[in-house]
């Protein structure tokens, strides 16, 4: 496999009304080519910022952190996204070799365009086709993705479709640019379960027919398990645990992971209590000092936590946590 | 003997008129078709099915927020017994006083200009269920006590609340008149795993509490799973299997629930694309297909689903399943 994106000390912040808020802070990450990462966090932990920034997709109010590196390897040669200024540039990520499905297919179609119509329009950007074949490659897209009839399909407006065909729908729009990333935010959670495991079928077909790179963002650990190759964990802002699918949802090493895994129901314990991470996720404008866990945390070891941020310690091969138990040396308050 | 049900939906149905076409009949939406239901006093009773299932319906309808078409809802608390179908206005109020709802969205349920403890009090001062304001404070202080709100957050506007503790003030909210029958309408749905769990155990504690009896309509069944006791599954408007949850669960008999179950993303990475996969969507509820409703997706249809309509039917202690074919995939 190849790299192909690389995230080094990503930081965000927002200049609100209220303040100066801290979105992202210090991420890094890296994902290769035909590798799904699953970005796993609650609401407000910065996972759907994270994601917009590979195609600084974010607000004009967003101040990108002075050493943020965000490299995009490409055939031509690595591209650096933080240094594209204008729509022009930006070109080569937004829709070029990113694609970015939302959750809400709804809201991300313009309702009073055919569908078809925005798949020729995007494909004439970003591509060199003529308009007829632009319409050839989306029609054959609605048809990978499942939509019967696509040619009747693609003269069609949003509102015509039911929530999974239109979800269907985006996937074919995102695919069509053949992107070399995927983003997926959340893209099963507005459906039912049935249809949901249909697009999580689908979703996986294609990554393994066109071999791009995924980032599945959920705060659904269940889909993850399904999808992911590999895992990021955020909580409010910040990592705190990176590692294989296998390892993160079955030895998981953070207690928030751990937290967030004990207060799933499943299936398989009907009987087992469920145990709630106790308190709530502190808002953004008040950031605990320390580990930003450490006000929720059940196993915190001593004052360090609430002072110190911890750094990232390897647990295993290819898995590591952001937390002060992993620390060899220990003890030292 | 089981004891003298609570709530008992009689071949309730609700149906909805559609802005009619200029010929013909105007149409209508089956929201709820010909559904009869018992919930046992001081049950936990599960509603799930997908969205356009009918089960928000349902719910709104034992409630009489939702226009009874056909057949009834009987209440009877041992105290008063009502027929919804035909409450009068001054028992429809009384019957608000023992029948509640928890919303969806914690976010849009709770007025913003309203203190915690003005909206809370909402209710006992619209029923006029108490004679001053101090009665009126202490009996919110009571019930917000039980709701672990304290007296510093009552003073507060929602905003400064986040989600759980928004659906917290939500719940206190729907309690403080002392019902007897609760509606939790998709309560946790938009809470966050691990804001989820802590309210769930807070309604099980206060249900046991305070003898309620609850219809959590869901569409997680793993939530289902965990806190109610009894569980009915819709499709497109009907029932298609009730049983008591640990019997749903280890068999579900239609084929229908099999496949929602199966549907569940597994925690397990190495339990990949083993799930029994339905084709399709749930069909449009104004022009459902004849015969069963979920034959157009069900993978064992046979020709007598196309035509006729299968009936509850039992099969096992207060499990039924309204599929032709269940006896003989049984085995």
């Amino acid at each position: 496999m190849s790299r192909l994106i690389d995230v080094e000390n990503l930081t965000l912040q927002f200049d609100t009304d209220e303040g100066r808020i801290t979105a992202v802070d210090d991420v890094s990450f890296s994902l290769e080519a035909g590798e799904v990462m699953g970005l796993v966090g609650e609401s407000g932990s910065g996972k759907s910022v994270t994601a917009k920034s590979l195609m600084k997709l974010n607000p004009r109010n967003a101040i990108y952190g002075e050493n943020t590196k965000i490299t995009l390897h490409l055939e031509d040669g690595p591209v650096d996204v933080m240094s594209l200024q204008n729509d022009r540039e930006m070109k080569i990520v937004r829709g070029g070799s990113i694609s970015l499905i939302f959750q809400e297919p709804m809201a991300s179609f313009a309702p009073a365009i055919s569908i078809g119509d925005q798949m020729v329009e995007q494909l004439l950007i970003h591509t060199n086709f003529s308009k007829a074949q632009a319409k050839e490659v989306s029609i054959e897209m609605l048809d990978r993705v499942g939509i019967s009839d696509p040619s009747t399909r693609f003269g069609q407006y949003a509102f015509e479709l039911s929530g999974g065909m239109r979800q269907r729908a985006m996937i074919a729009m995102a695919l069509s640019t053949k992107p070399k990333l995927l983003i997926a935010d959340e893209p099963t959670t507005a459906l039912d379960v049935t249809i949901q495991a249909q697009v999580i079928d689908l979703m996986k077909d294609l990554v393994s027919e066109f071999g791009m790179g995924i980032i599945f963002i959920t705060h659904d650990l269940g889909v993850i398990a399904q999808t992911a190759d590999k895992v990021a964990v955020m909580y409010l802002g910040r990592l705190v645990e990176q590692g294989t699918v296998r390892d993160v949802i079955r030895r998981p090493a953070h207690p928030y992971t751990r937290g967030l895994i004990a207060a799933l129901p499943t299936l398989d314990d009907i009987d087992a209590p469920l145990t709630p991470i106790p308190g709530d996720i502190p808002s953004p404008l008040e950031r605990p000092p320390g580990c930003v866990y450490n006000t929720r945390c059940q196993e915190v070891v001593g004052s360090r936590c609430s002072t110190q941020v911890p750094a990232f310690y390897q647990v295993q091969p290819d898995h590591a946590a952001a937390c002060h138990i992993y620390d060899p040396e220990g003890g030292t308050e | 003997m089981t004891p003298k049900p609570l709530i008992l939906a009689q071949n309730l149905s609700v149906h909805y008129a559609l802005r009619g076409s200029i010929i013909g009949p105007a149409p209508f939406v089956r929201a709820v078709d010909n559904v009869s239901l018992e919930i046992a006093p001081g049950s936990f009773f599960g509603l799930v099915g997908e969205s356009g299932s009918g089960k928000t319906t349902l719910g709104r309808a034992m409630l009489r927020a939702a226009p009874i078409s056909k057949g009834d809802v009987l209440f009877d608390d041992g105290e008063v017994a009502y027929s919804l179908k035909n409450l009068g206005k001054k028992e429809l109020k009384e019957y608000r006083k023992r029948a509640q709802l928890i919303f969806q969205d914690p976010y849009a349920a709770l007025s913003p200009r309203m203190t915690v403890r003005d909206i809370i009090a909402e209710p006992l001062e619209v029923m006029g269920l108490t004679k001053s304001r101090a009665e009126t404070d202490e009996r919110v202080r009571e019930i917000a006590g039980k709701c672990r709100l304290n007296v510093e957050h009552l003073r507060r506007f929602p905003h400064a609340f986040s989600g759980g503790q928004r659906q917290r003030i939500s719940i206190a909210r729907a309690l403080v008149s002392g019902p007897k029958f609760i509606v939790a309408d998709e309560s946790v749905a938009a809470l966050d795993v691990s804001i989820q769990a802590d309210v769930l155990n807070l309604l099980k504690a206060i249900q046991q509490e305070m003898g309620l009896t609850f219809l959590f309509i869901s569409h997680d069944l793993s939530v289902v799973a965990h806190v109610c006791d009894h569980v009915a599954v819709m499709y497109l408007g009907r029932l298609v299997e009730t049983a008591p949850t640990r019997t749903l669960f280890s068999t579900p008999r239609h084929p229908y629930t099999q496949a929602l179950l199966s549907a569940i993303p597994s925690l397990d990475p190495d339990d990949r694309g083993k799930a029994q996969k339905l084709e399709g969507e749930i069909p449009s509820p104004t022009n459902p297909p004849p015969g069963c409703k979920f034959q157009t997706r069900c993978p064992m249809a046979i020709d007598r689903c196309r035509v006729e309509e299968p009936v509850l039917e039992t099969a096992g202690p207060e499990h039924n399943v309204a599929c032709h074919r269940w006896k003989e995939l049984a085995n």
